[in-house]
């Protein structure tokens, strides 16, 4: 046993502190108050090789691991939920199923791209009456030669137009329900790929979230992701590892929401002293930060197991679906700790509590989490 | 062209505390960082790097865990990394520290030596004329701003307190940089995962061009004769007053005080 940082590790925290600090943070109110995709610092993490950190370097990625992955959205998230996501759907939703299950001339063509942030990433599965239920799929993808000609739209997805690779999902045998669901690749500018409307939302609003829709798009065979009917597997197990960056991201709005408390605590005072002088105030931050503490293992061991290829799919369930409450928990308590300060937007918590909760919601939501961990044990 | 640059691993005095019974620093779990001066030094040469294709070798004298300083470095960009580290080199002041570095940078070929202007521990600044001076090369201080023509020459901005200067040199020379000329780079997390790869030569006194008797305590002059934390002053009176009032108000507190 040993819950130590490795060397490599320990180096990158002091990285990507440093970066979340002075290069996303200034940025964090903003992005939010006006709605806006953070286009500049997405260049920035691109420089640093922050958008292909687990991409083994011969195919123009940082050779890093999961672990760090994990860190590097963590710690993103506890300056801007935001920032956090984008990398999050870009590395685990777009490039992981393509490293996973791509064919050689796949990988060679998008991963540099996509590692080097050349290009970003993004993920369709669902469509309007396919959420939670992703198999009943109504996009369709017919065979036509050496082409598929899909049709359908996508919602709620995350990077839309500022990526430039998307992985989608539509059914080329509905006969054959979830195991006549296939995977492709597709790329911006195909023709009969357009986008449709873009959401506003309650929390990471700087996060673009768009409609997709397939109008008789032509793919080409080649840009079918693993084989016919083999989809729905690919989706779930990218799903798997994604709630490893979504675990992340919850995690580190917590953090970010203690961090802020502590600050605030010691400065703000009442009845002549700080209010970090009342044991309420200590016995609430003292609980803030061990189920922080305990929510951090459970997102390194399940982002440490993904790196030894171990079965990791409960572990990665675990991690987003307790990440999730205490994101919800922290940020709501760090509020209540600001008083009607915390409830404005003058401070930083306000953004917080709005962001955490989509953290309960998207790549699964916190039932699904717990069909996972349940069926689990039950099998 | 070859560049080193010397880099001190040193105490984030924005996190230290005073003892205040001794006066002395608690460095306990106060995190090491390179400092400041030479962090911009670093991005000094890994601009001439990128610009000239320069090879840079990053050095430094301390002990083991300056390790991490040099892994810093090297997931910066840097080529090469050397640990100068020897129960010799103990207790050494600027003069035994500034023997010592050059000893190992006779070791080396260089056409530019760059280092920091002061570290925020010793804030001696003397370290890298020193250099300079024991290797019989030209040195600028102060650098800001640094032009190469691509053969031998260098023309340097040298800040001054009111302005600056610009000079011209011939490698093989030595600058000493200011924190704020330079914006370093982030560590890629490429580099972070080569940095641990990559071999640090590790020299001691064996290896080094130098006389035992100008390192550490032996070779060290410098005396400290006592060591004192600056007083805290009381924070100071805002008056917001027309001039007459002002000039009333001085006087009356001037003499409050019997300083008139
Ligand atoms: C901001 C944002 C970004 C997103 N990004 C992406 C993206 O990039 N790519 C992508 O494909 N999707 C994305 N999504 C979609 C997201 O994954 C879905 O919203 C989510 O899976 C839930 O689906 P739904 O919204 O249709 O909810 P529904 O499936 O309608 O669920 C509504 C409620 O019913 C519960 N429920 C449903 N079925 C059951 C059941 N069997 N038992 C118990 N409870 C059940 C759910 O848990 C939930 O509480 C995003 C969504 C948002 C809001
Ligand atoms: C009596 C005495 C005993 C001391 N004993 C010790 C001791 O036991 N251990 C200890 O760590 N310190 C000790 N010091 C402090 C240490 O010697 C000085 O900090 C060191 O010589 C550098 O001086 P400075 O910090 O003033 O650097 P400056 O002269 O201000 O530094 C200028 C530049 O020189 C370069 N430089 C300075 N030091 C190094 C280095 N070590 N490696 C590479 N480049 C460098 C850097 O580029 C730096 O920016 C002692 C000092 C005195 C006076």
């Amino acid at each position: 046993m040993n819950f130590h940082l490795t060397k490599e590790q320990a180096l990158f925290e002091q990285m990507i502190r440093s970066f979340a600090e002075k290069e996303v943070k200034p940025l964090a109110a903003e992005v939010d108050e006006q709605e806006r995709f953070p286009e500049e610092t997405v260049a920035k993490m691109a420089r640093v090789g922050l958008l292909g950190i687990p991409v083994p370097s011969e195919l123009g990625g940082a050779g890093g691991n999961n672990v760090m992955y994990a860190q590097a959205v963590e710690e993103l998230s506890v300056a801007c939920a935001t920032t956090g996501v984008i990398v999050s759907a870009h590395t685990s939703l777009c490039i992981a199923p393509i490293l996973e299950s791509g064919t050689p001339e796949q990988k060679k063509k998008y991963i540099p791209r996509l590692a080097s942030g050349e290009w970003l990433g993004a993920f369709g599965l669902t469509e309007p009456n396919a959420g939670t239920d992703a198999s009943a799929q109504q996009t369709t993808a017919v065979e036509d030669g050496d082409n598929f000609i899909i049709n359908g739209s996508k919602i709620f997805i995350t990077n839309a137009e500022y990526a430039h690779v998307y992985i989608i999902f539509a059914m080329t045998d509905k006969s054959q329900g979830v195991k006549g669901i296939t995977a492709f690749i597709i790329e911006k500018g195909t023709p009969g790929f357009s986008f449709g409307k873009k959401e506003k939302k309650m929390g990471i609003r700087g996060s673009a979230t768009s409609e997709l829709i397939f109008e008789n798009c032509v793919i080409p065979r080649e840009n079918m992701l693993g084989k016919v009917g083999k989809g729905f597997g690919i989706a779930m197990k990218t799903l798997d590892g994604g709630r490893i960056g979504i675990a992340a991201q919850a995690l580190g709005i917590a953090q970010g929401a203690l961090n802020e408390t502590v600050k605030y605590i010691k400065e703000r005072k009442q009845f002549g002293k700080p209010l970090s002088a009342f044991q309420n105030t200590q016995f609430q931050i003292a609980d803030m930060q061990t189920r922080i503490s305990a929510a951090r293992m459970l997102v390194r061991s399940a982002a440490f197991k993904k790196d030894q290829g171990e079965k990791f799919s409960a572990d990665a369930a675990m991690a987003k679906l307790y990440a999730a409450e205490v994101a919800m928990e922290v940020a709501s308590k760090a509020i209540q700790l600001h008083g009607g300060y915390g409830y404005t937007r003058e401070y930083p918590v306000e953004r917080m509590l709005r962001d955490a909760k989509i953290t309960e919601i998207y790549e699964g939501t916190s039932e699904v989490q717990k069909m996972v961990i349940a069926a689990n044990l039950l099998k | 062209m070859n560049i080193v640059v010397c880099i001190k691993q040193v105490p984030d005095t924005t996190e230290i505390k005073i003892n205040p019974a001794t006066g002395t620093l608690i460095r306990d779990g106060v995190p090491s960082i390179i400092n400041p001066d030479d962090k911009a030094g670093l991005e000094l040469a890994l601009r001439m790097k990128d610009l000239h294709d320069a090879h840079v070798t990053v050095i430094t004298m301390g002990p083991p865990q300056a390790d991490n300083a040099l892994r810093e470095a090297l997931a910066m960009g840097v080529d090469d990394a050397i640990h100068l580290t020897d129960r010799k080199f103990a207790g050494a002041d600027t003069l035994a520290t500034s023997h010592a570095l050059a000893g190992a940078l006779r070791n080396l070929t260089f056409d530019l030596i760059i280092t920091g202007r002061q570290a925020i521990d010793g804030d001696t600044a003397q370290v890298g004329p020193q250099i300079a001076e024991h290797l019989d090369i030209a040195q600028v201080s102060y650098l800001r701003k640094l032009d190469y023509d691509g053969k031998r020459t260098f023309t340097i901005e040298r800040s001054i307190e009111d302005g600056y200067e610009i000079l011209e040199t011939e490698a093989p020379c030595l600058v000493t940089v200011l924190s704020d000329a330079f914006q370093a780079r982030y560590m890629t997390v490429k580099g972070i995962m080569e940095a641990y790869a990559k071999e640090v030569k590790v020299w001691g006194f064996n290896e080094i061009e130098v006389k035992e008797e100008d390192l550490g305590l032996k070779g060290s002059p410098t005396k400290v004769h006592k060591a004192f934390s600056r007083g805290v002053k009381a924070a100071g009176e805002l008056y917001e007053l027309d001039t007459d009032e002002a000039v009333g108000t001085i006087i009356s507190k001037l003499k409050e005080k019997f300083i008139i």
